[in-house]
């Protein structure tokens, strides 16, 4: 047996799910994808003592778009957001940075829910939540209530999400037509976590940058929206000068720390990097038409 | 914790065991229901060795518990092969056939996770790059590291599992799961150096 021994339920309806975890607060793990805890349960990092295995609960796995926002079942499969049609088409952005986040095998357990739930401070889709400024729907005894991105992200692993509360949907604005984007990420082996990664929204009004949107991660302990180099886009003439003004701010706005896989001034460099080329890719793509097949091939390494 | 019991469906074939419920599906599968191709390398979802089928996608088996997969459709590596009703002499899958041929395992340790990780990687992309083949099989470790002739094999493999509408018909049954629309128009790539899957003169 690798993992400690552990209570498990595994909860049919959403309400048997939350009143699990009322009644056992912390001592409560909510299973989804299981990509990231059962590692730590395998190790015994993590040893909870009741599992609520939301895999079969129903209600959790819708896929629509409502309201100018794409809305996500938390237990939505990240690879099934990758091959949605209607991500591809709204929210172009979060289906390329779903091409980063591990290995198909991952992907086809793993969920959008428990991506952001986990808070990796290194992951691609709660960047992408931060950029554009999603929100998650929790709920709990006393019933739901709505969390944006830029709460939702308290530190390393930790979300203010309370631990007798059960993520139930994301929700992701919908990017203004014709906007382009761009993920750009540098790990050390592909599949591996990003040492640093940049998601990048940029939307044109003519000639001038009308809407700007960079979200960072592996750059510190929670994803990075920068504003300040997003100030700096907005109304301006796109050149390779500005990019390289934006990515200064970027570097000025964030504060990696150093690690067995990278100095902290290498993942301040690269995030400065990154931002340029993430900037001048989502330039050359705004306007163009959108689909599955937009972008990059996928696997591009450092 | 109490043992449950649960029913596991492997290869189209019912498996009973009674697990705790930490118990994973890989030491299940390889435990009480005896199948044991499925390898275990680091047992914590990064070599890919325990890779299987869980309803048609390939998933990691040591990250997820055996009372998880109560009704799902598994395949394993004994899965690939097919044994004639007669009793004859069982069939290497073209994939497995494609591995023989060139060369794509040294200890073969890795090789049934490799070879589950093809099954739903080239359904999914019939006709791949050496790009996409690289990436597809990203998730999976070889120690010997033997990736160049893992690559070859998996090349020669593709469009040979899904050329006709009656292979693309078999695939499905095969392997389940969702299908991507792209199957049964592949060319036909039969040389020979890769003949493919041969026929048994009938007896």
């Amino acid at each position: 047996m690798k993992p400690a021994a552990f209570e498990y339920h595994a909860p049919r309806t959403i309400e048997e799910a939350v009143g699990l975890l009322a009644e056992h607060g912390d001592d409560a793990k909510v299973l989804a994808g299981g990509q990231s805890l059962v590692p730590l349960m395998n190790m015994r990092l993590a040893r909870p003592r009741v599992i609520v295995d939301i895999n079969r609960t129903r209600g959790l796995a819708g896929l629509g778009e409502a309201r100018g926002m794409l809305r996500i079942g938390s237990m939505v499969r990240q690879r099934a957001a990758e091959r949605s049609v209607l991500v591809a088409s709204r929210c172009p952005l979060l289906r390329e940075a779903l091409g980063w986040v591990g290995h198909p095998q991952i992907r086809n357990r793993g969920t959008i829910g428990g991506s952001i739930a986990h808070a990796d401070p290194a992951a691609e889709i709660p960047a992408v939540l931060a950029a554009l400024g999603g929100e998650v729907t929790v709920r709990g005894r006393r019933g739901p209530r709505t969390i944006s991105a830029a709460e939702l992200f308290v530190t390393y692993l930790t979300t203010a999400i309370d631990a007798r509360e059960l993520l139930t949907e994301v929700r992701v604005p919908v990017m203004p037509r014709a906007a382009g984007w761009s993920w750009m990420e540098i790990a050390r082996r592909h599949g591996d976590f990003a040492l640093a990664g940049v998601g990048v929204m940029l939307a044109m009004r003519g000639k001038v940058i009308a809407d700007a949107r960079i979200g960072l991660t592996g750059v510190g302990p929670i994803p990075v929206r920068a504003a300040a180099a997003e100030r700096v886009l907005v109304k301006q003439h796109p050149s390779d000068a500005l990019w390289q003004r934006a990515a200064e701010a970027v570097r000025a706005a964030i504060e990696p720390e150093g690690d067995l896989h990278a100095s902290a001034d290498y993942r301040r460099h690269v995030a400065g990097v990154l931002t340029v080329r993430a900037l001048r890719e989502a330039h050359a793509r705004a306007g163009a038409p959108r689909g599955r097949a937009g972008g990059r091939p996928r696997g591009e390494a450092a | 914790m109490e043992p449950r019991d649960v029913t596991l469906t492997i290869n189209g074939r019912a498996y009973r065991a009674r697990v705790e419920p930490r118990k994973t599906l890989a030491d299940t599968i390889r435990e009480d229901c005896g199948l044991t191709g499925t390898h275990l390398g680091c047992e914590h979802g990064v070599c890919g060795a325990c890779t299987i089928l869980m309803d048609g996608e390939a998933v990691r088996s040591c990250l997820l518990f055996a009372v998880q997969a109560e009704g799902a459709d598994l395949r394993t590596v004994e899965g690939l092969a097919e044994s004639p009703a007669d009793g004859g002499e069982p069939r290497l899958h073209p994939i497995q056939q494609a591995f023989w041929e060139h060369h794509g395992l040294q200890c073969g340790f890795c090789t049934p996770g490799f070879l589950m990780t093809t099954v739903a990687f080239l359904r999914d992309n019939p006709h791949p790059t050496e790009r996409e083949i690289r990436e597809g099989l990203a998730g999976n470790l070889c120690r010997c590291t033997g990736y160049q002739n893992i690559v070859k094999a998996v090349a020669a493999a593709s469009g040979m599992l899904t050329s006709t509408p009656r292979r693309a018909a078999r695939a499905r049954r095969t392997y389940g799961g969702a299908t991507n629309g792209k199957q049964g128009g592949g060319v036909r790539r039969r040389t020979p150096e890769h003949p493919g899957r041969q026929r048994k003169p009938p007896a």
